[in-house]
């Protein structure tokens, strides 16, 4: 009989243990960053305007064939302005990056990529944000990976920073090549 | 001088008539649209429903529901909308599945080990006062 009252006197501490660990787990994580409830899908259909070359249209076929990056910016928003040199630094590597201008004006976009560089392929512009309802944009920058075949596959909500790009986004992109190269052989 | 306190009294109701009005034709869909927007919860000023927020993305959010009232869609179909693009995060009301169980059970399950231990408690209690009972 002793041992077994014995046990019970450990439950309380076990329980609190359990507590403890559910607890300190979600700590120091990142509330805002939420997976994308695309991740797989297809990128919503896109019929913008272009910033870049007036009077065409950017639309889902510029995603197709290679992997390209989705970044929503704006000049009203201040991290997109600190992730700015980090973009140009990836388009100079050969990174295919699409900007799409989200709730701003033609003129003020057109002024911040004189005056601080471009680091876009194309520049869409959702003006009024109904495109970035449908993607599940909540917020300026946030940097989105769309694979060869136009699907949506990570997002980023924050900063794009060579710690991301090494962590989050090339293993998917090294992952799908060293699978394609198995089929090849 | 009292107009100017005047405009002073009437700046704070000017400045919150301005915040989006949503106009319907039946008082049927304004109960149903503010319902929605408690349910709806704000991705980026999280922990506040899309009828608290004031952020961007909120309003756009509001703008959007009041827009599918009126073209006559179902809430299931306006809160699949919103669950298709920003996932269950945005949904108040949460559907049970393997990732939510916790949320929907939990609170069952504390509650019945609660249960458990003070059942076990009483018997012994007891037990200890009948074995005095027979000593006696």
């Amino acid at each position: 009989m002793l041992p077994r009252k014995g046990l019970w006197v450990f439950f309380p501490l076990a329980g609190f243990i359990a507590l403890a660990i559910l607890l300190a787990s979600g700590l120091g994580k990142n509330t805002e960053d939420l997976p994308t409830a695309l991740a797989g899908k297809p990128l919503p259909e896109m019929t913008l305007p272009s910033l870049l070359r007036q009077g065409t249209d950017v639309t889902n076929e510029f995603f197709q064939g290679r992997w390209t990056l989705l970044n929503v910016w704006a000049t009203w928003c201040p991290t997109c302005h600190i992730e700015h040199p980090y973009l140009l630094e990836l388009a100079q590597r050969g990174v295919v990056i699409v900007g799409l201008d989200y709730k701003d004006t033609d003129q003020d976009a057109r002024d911040y990529l004189a005056n601080l560089g471009n680091p876009y392929t194309e520049v869409p512009v959702d003006a009024s944000g109904a495109y970035g309802l449908n993607l599940g944009v909540y917020g300026a920058p946030e940097t989105y990976l769309i694979s060869p075949e136009g699907k949506v596959m990570l997002r980023h909500v924050g900063e794009m920073r060579e710690k991301v790009w090494q962590e989050k986004f090339l293993p998917l992109i090294t992952a799908d090549q060293n699978v394609n190269a198995g089929n090849t052989q | 001088m009292k107009k100017l306190i005047w405009l002073l009294v009437l700046l704070p109701a000017m400045a919150s008539a301005v915040i989006d009005v949503y106009q319907f034709e039946q008082p049927e869909q304004e109960r149903r649209f503010r319902g929605l927007i408690e349910q709806l919860r704000c991705p980026k000023c999280q922990n506040q429903s899309i009828s608290d927020s004031d952020a961007d993305i909120a309003q756009d959010m509001r703008a959007q529901v009041s827009t599918m009232i009126r073209d006559g869609r179902s809430d299931e179909e306006i809160v699949q909308y919103f669950t298709d693009r920003y996932g269950d995060f945005v949904n108040y009301k949460p559907p049970v599945n393997a990732q939510t169980m916790i949320l929907w059970a939990g609170p069952g399950v504390v509650f019945f080990i609660g249960l458990v231990l003070v059942i076990v408690q009483i018997r012994r209690a007891r037990g200890l006062v009948q074995e005095k009972d027979s000593e006696a």
